[in-house]
């Protein structure tokens, strides 16, 4: 089992992180590198310490709740979920096979620290909203993390959500939107502009932060600055496929996996 | 039989903390109850039906027992991916209780009518559908629906069904009941449906016919003992449902006939989709047939 180094610094991990998922999707010619490769500093920052969960309390109704809403880049999640000691090597070498434990979106695995699955875009904030309304009518203080994509904010059932939960004031919800600009067929900006998406979420009646997705101490800043009146977003400003040079803001990592020469390349990188 | 419904739900909210109803902003009066004894278990969600399903969702991985209530296509149609999904994959304590079964909604036009509602439900895994007859079944089913495990549809009607019993039943979930018993044919029914098949055994009784009335309330799972009883036991099954032919209790029925290799007649009295009126909703169900007069004829028909 993969543990967490002690005192190592997270952005170390996330290079780590960023190794894990490159083999993970070169031994099973999976998709999606790009779209995992821009989430993995605020799934590490999330895991190390920020969310109150951990493989012993995978079952206390009081932990803290994760919700992976941008399914597609569960290769990142499964890596983190490793360092962190919720799921094991093995269960990475498992990954996109026949009879494996992990498939390329994921599938609700409580032991493993995977609370619902998802794949879907769109679904996610809504159960979250309806995690975070429990807690609320119950009186526990945990909260409820939801990770979304910028092309996810496409569908409309997410403003649902933004708007019940606004209304409610569930600010035990916090959602994170990992605003690297693309989406499945090109640039955000040329398909569905969202900008300004920190001012959309604001109008609805949420908290917005902006922060440079990739930095950790910002993210973790912007998670100790939370509003106690608001639901809390934090718009992560990320590159797509961030960490492999020929990767970054170039959509055909949405779907390619890297061949051999590729993966030496970007091995390299992520080594450096 | 809504009114019925949400009656015995609210004593059963007012027991158990659990329980949470949401509402896709419709259901004038009949939740004032359920805010007055607990507001904090009572949503309005607003007009956002997908919403409402992943918050039920969200409430029912946390131990809740959320009931969502809507007209039928706002309920199961417009957030049919996150029923599939989120309730039903999850296999989630869901129940989805839908108004307006069939022709209820009559003038408000296709937008609010329920004719494809069951053949929908019908492809999802671990979900359960009941139709209750009359307002006595609907209070049954509210009461079983408390302790049911797993998703649930509940196909309501609306109001002023015609009574099947004069007192709740002991009806239980995946059980056939029958209601009378026959020979050589039987009729299977749901939903307010029943009533018209009863008052059609009452005029083919008047002509020495004296068939089998099966209440299918439970749709899904099907009671296969029971049914496989009535194919041994039957000549001709006749299927009356308030729902398209498609993928109904009727394709349910044949697709068991057909397993079971079941010899007799399968024959089906449900909507046909390639015509369409506009009128009331006793005038639609005259004109697509479901009435007892045509009822006893199609049964007379099939007997020869």
């Amino acid at each position: 089992m993969c543990k967490k180094a002690d005192h190592e610094a997270p952005e170390a991990m996330a290079k780590r992180v960023r190794r894990t998922v490159l083999k993970m999707v070169y031994d099973t010619k999976s998709p999606h590198i790009g779209a995992a490769f821009s989430c993995v500093e605020a799934l590490v920052t999330l895991f190390n310490g920020v969310m109150s969960i951990s493989p012993e309390t995978v079952g206390s109704p009081d932990r803290d709740r994760f919700i992976m809403s941008k399914g597609h880049a569960c290769a990142a999640l499964y890596a983190v979920l490793s360092e962190f000691g919720f799921c094991t090597t093995n269960d990475l070498c498992a990954f996109a096979v026949n009879d494996g434990v992990f498939e390329e979106h994921p599938s609700i695995d409580l032991h493993r620290g995977i609370e619902v699955s998802t794949g879907s875009l769109g679904h996610g904030l809504s159960i979250g909203t309806g995690m975070a309304l429990a807690a609320s009518i119950d009186g526990r203080k945990h909260r409820v993390f939801v990770l979304l994509s910028d092309g996810e904010l496409n569908e409309g059932s997410v403003w649902e959500a933004v708007m019940f939960a606004a209304h409610h004031k569930l600010t035990n919800l916090i959602a994170l939107v990992d605003a690297n600009g693309m989406q499945a067929l090109g640039h955000t900006r040329d398909i569905i502009d969202l900008e300004p998406i920190s001012e959309k979420w604001k109008a609805f009646g949420w908290h917005p932060q902006e922060v440079d997705g990739h930095d950790v101490d910002q993210i973790s800043a912007s998670l100790s600055a939370l509003s106690a009146e608001h639901p809390n977003v934090i718009i992560l400003k990320t590159v797509k496929g961030r960490g492999v040079s020929f990767m970054e803001d170039n959509l055909l990592w949405h779907y390619r996996a890297p061949d051999e020469r590729e993966y030496e390349l970007a091995l390299k990188e992520l080594s450096e | 039989m809504r009114t019925a419904f949400f009656k015995r739900l609210e004593s059963i909210y007012a027991d158990n903390g659990d329980v949470v109803v949401l509402t896709g902003d419709l259901g004038y009066k009949l939740f004032d109850r359920f805010r007055a004894l607990d507001p904090k278990r009572f949503y309005d969600v607003g007009v956002a039906e997908s919403n409402m399903i992943g918050i039920a969702s969200g409430l029912a991985l946390s131990g809740k027992k959320p009931y969502c209530y809507s007209i039928i296509p706002f309920l199961v149609m417009r957030p049919f991916e996150q029923i599939r999904i989120d309730v039903a994959y999850h296999d989630l304590d869901v129940r989805l209780v839908g108004a307006g079964g069939g022709f209820a909604y009559g003038l408000e036009g296709i937008t609010h009518h329920g004719l494809e509602d069951i053949a929908l439900m019908r492809t999802l895994p671990n979900m359960t559908i009941v139709a209750p007859a009359d307002r006595y079944e609907a209070e049954r089913f509210a009461e079983l629906s408390a302790d049911h495990r797993g998703p649930m549809y509940i196909r309501l009607g609306h109001t002023n069904e015609p009574t099947v019993h004069d007192s709740v039943p002991e009806i239980e979930i995946g059980k056939i009941s029958v209601l009378r018993k026959g020979e050589d044919v039987a009729l299977l029914s749901y939903g307010r449906t029943v009533s018209t098949a009863l008052q059609a055994m009452d005029l083919l009784s008047d002509e020495g016919i004296s068939p089998t009335l099966a209440n299918v309330h439970t749709i899904k799972p099907l009671d296969v003992e029971a049914m496989a009883e009535l194919f041994k036991t039957n000549n001709l099954i006749l299927v009356v449902e308030e729902h398209q032919y498609e993928g109904g209790l009727g394709s349910a029925i044949a697709e068991l006939a057909a397993e079971m290799d079941y010899t007799g007649k399968v024959r089906r009295l449900g909507i046909d989709r390639t015509k369409a009126y506009v009128g009331r909703a006793e005038y639609q169900r005259e004109r697509h047939g479901l009435t007892p007069e045509l009822v006893a004829e199609k049964v007379k028909k099939e007997m020869i």
